[in-house]
């Protein structure tokens, strides 16, 4: 379990999380939403460790994060961060392989093959694994990333705007697959998201931040209401129902 | 071609060289040269080999190609050490006398001035380039100042041991220390094939690697008193070449298309061997003594500095 206790984070005096606590439910996606500069991204650095919290802890089953051995904690959790840049020329084979790292430390077994191919295939990438990544429009490398952490096979999957540069086909497709990993394989998502269509359709949890404090969290039905939005974007959003799920008509608020 | 096909072509150009170095035009009997030629020869594969390992992985934890050790004013910081203890102790004390003393002395001062120079450069958001490479330059001029202010004031006699210790250079090798270099070599080596792993991962960014397990602070620590040993080393057996390592990385980076640290350390490694053992060769041979080795690399390599800056501005921009 993660558990997300009074966190706070200040760059200069300006804190742009303050006292955030929160419980990821184990085996269920929860959606973390908000307007741009609420301190989302933030707040998953500091869950995934590449941000030091100024006050407060991360605690990954009862243990805080930073007390965890590297390795150890890269078998347990994953992140994606919001925008990738490589350095190197990379196939999106040799990619999505790097994932298996924490495990192979670079020499793949067969069971890490099996895993870096069944990434590929979820992310549809086959056909292009041995291009490389600087021959990929946005979206196809986006794909490589997120298959590299799938690749990961980690407890927790944390992922900042996953769905940037995605077409519609491919955004849905991603859910979908995340959804399935959370159903099947007993994982657990964490994932920001601007599309709060995606957030309603897809999530058990909804945690809004705004200037870096919650100001809404719950299961999803509870947060994806005209009233609760208003609060979190200042925003008239009616929302309708369809098929079961409830979809806001943002376009034309105001 | 393959990366193994090209990395046995340039092991055999640079056997190549070396046999021509070692052979060619021997005068005043084989049994007297030839030997003589072989230490050189050993002392510019370990320098080559120290200067490729420690800039490709140097420019790893970077996370750049432009900026190396030695253009941070790395190799500066060894001349500045040496003239310290010739104006602090004199060149009659024992941590002149005593070789290896004096090298451990300058490997230490060369880690903490690569340490500091990380905590407050490279650690702290990012800096553009730019800026990194004229505080470097500005490091380099001012440790040179230094040296000469302290030179000024040592008794004449004195600056002459200095020079004589100081101005190491390809026509001046210090085969004394070619024993311990290649233990440090070997050494870094040996730890290189351990970690060689974790600096592929490394290039996928700090929060790629982090997020695969790297324990990124301590990784990048070792990797900085790693890469200032080396630079440590080559400095004393040749002297301060600046920007060989650019070269030579950077040829490495277009020649092999590869993540993998092991093979642009071995790539740059042998093409630092065949520069430098055949370069000396045309220097002793062709200009016959009338230019240094360092003049010619330093020309080179000052050359193709402003290519690869123009390159990257383009890129950038
Ligand atoms: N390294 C930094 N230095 C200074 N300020 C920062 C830094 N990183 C983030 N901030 C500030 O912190 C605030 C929160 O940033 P964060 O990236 O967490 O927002 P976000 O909710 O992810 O926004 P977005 O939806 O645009 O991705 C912003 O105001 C940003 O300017
Ligand atoms: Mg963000």
């Amino acid at each position: 379990m993660i558990e997300i206790k009074g966190l706070t984070k200040k760059f200069g005096n300006k804190p742009v999380v303050e006292d955030v606590s929160v419980t990821i439910q184990p085996g269920s996606i929860t959606s973390f939403i908000g307007p741009n500069g609420a301190g989302k991204s933030t707040l998953l650095s500091m869950v995934s460790r590449l941000l030091d919290a100024d006050t407060g802890e991360v605690l990954l089953d009862k243990n805080d994060v930073k007390q965890w051995k590297s390795v150890e904690f890269a078998k347990r959790v994953s992140i994606l961060k919001q925008a990738n840049f490589i350095n190197v020329r990379l196939t999106v084979r040799e990619l999505i392989s790097f994932g298996r790292y924490p495990y192979s430390k670079g020499r793949l077994t067969p069971e890490d093959e099996q895993f870096v191919e069944q990434a590929m295939d979820y992310m549809n990438l086959t056909d292009m694994q041995d291009k490389f990544l600087d021959e990929l429009s946005g979206g196809q490398k986006q794909r490589a990333f997120i298959a590299m952490v799938i690749a990961q096979d980690t407890d927790y999957v944390l992922l900042d705007e996953p769905l940037n540069n995605l077409d519609m086909k491919h955004s849905v497709q991603i859910m979908k697959i995340l959804r399935k990993l959370v159903d099947e394989l007993g994982k657990t998502v964490v994932i920001v998201l601007h599309d709060i269509n995606f957030a309603s359709v897809y999530s058990d949890y909804i945690v809004a931040l705004k200037n870096g404090k919650v100001v809404k969290s719950g299961p999803t039905n509870e947060i994806i209401n005209s009233d609760a939005l208003r609060e979190i974007y200042d925003m008239n959003i009616p929302v309708q129902e369809q098929n079961g799920c409830r979809i806001c008509v943002y376009f034309n608020s105001h | 071609m393959r990366n193994s096909t090209k990395l046995i072509i340039l092991a055999v150009v640079a056997i190549i060289c070396i046999l021509l170095y070692g052979f060619y035009d021997i005068k005043g009997g084989f049994d007297y040269a030839f030997p003589r030629r072989m230490m050189r020869v050993g002392a510019m594969i370990v320098t080559g080999f120290a200067i490729a390992y420690s800039t490709v992985v140097f420019q790893t934890i970077t996370h750049n190609r432009i900026l190396t050790p030695s253009v941070m004013g790395l190799d500066s910081m060894y001349e500045v050490v040496q003239t310290l203890i010739y104006f602090l102790a004199g060149s009659m004390s024992i941590w002149v006398l005593n070789q290896y003393l004096n090298f451990a002395v300058a490997i230490g001062a060369m880690v903490l001035f690569a340490l500091f120079l990380y905590r407050f450069l490279f650690r702290a958001d990012k800096h553009p380039i730019y800026l990194l490479l004229l505080i470097g330059m500005i490091l380099g001029t001012l440790l040179g100042s230094l040296v000469t202010f302290l030179q000024v004031l040592i008794d004449p006699v004195e600056y002459l041991s200095l020079q004589n210790r100081l101005f190491a250079s390809f026509s001046n090798i210090k085969v004394e220390l070619l024993y311990i270099a290649i233990v440090i070599l070997l050494i870094a080596f040996i730890y290189g094939y351990r970690i060689m792993g974790q600096l592929d991962v490394m290039s996928l960014g700090r929060e790629n690697a982090i997020n695969l397990g790297i324990n990124y602070d301590r990784l990048v620590m070792n990797v900085l008193i790693l890469s200032s040993v080396l630079i440590a080393t080559s400095t004393a057996l040749v002297g301060p070449i600046t920007f060989f390592g650019l070269i030579v990385a950077n040829l490495s980076y277009q020649f092999l298309v590869t993540y993998k640290h092991s093979i642009h350390i071995l790539g740059a490694g042998l093409m630092s061997v065949i520069a430098l053992v055949g370069g000396q060769f045309i220097v002793e041979h062709v200009f016959e003594m009338s230019t240094t080795l360092s003049v010619i690399i330093n020309f080179i390599g000052g050359i193709y500095f402003i290519y690869l800056l123009l390159k990257e501005s383009r890129a950038a921009g």
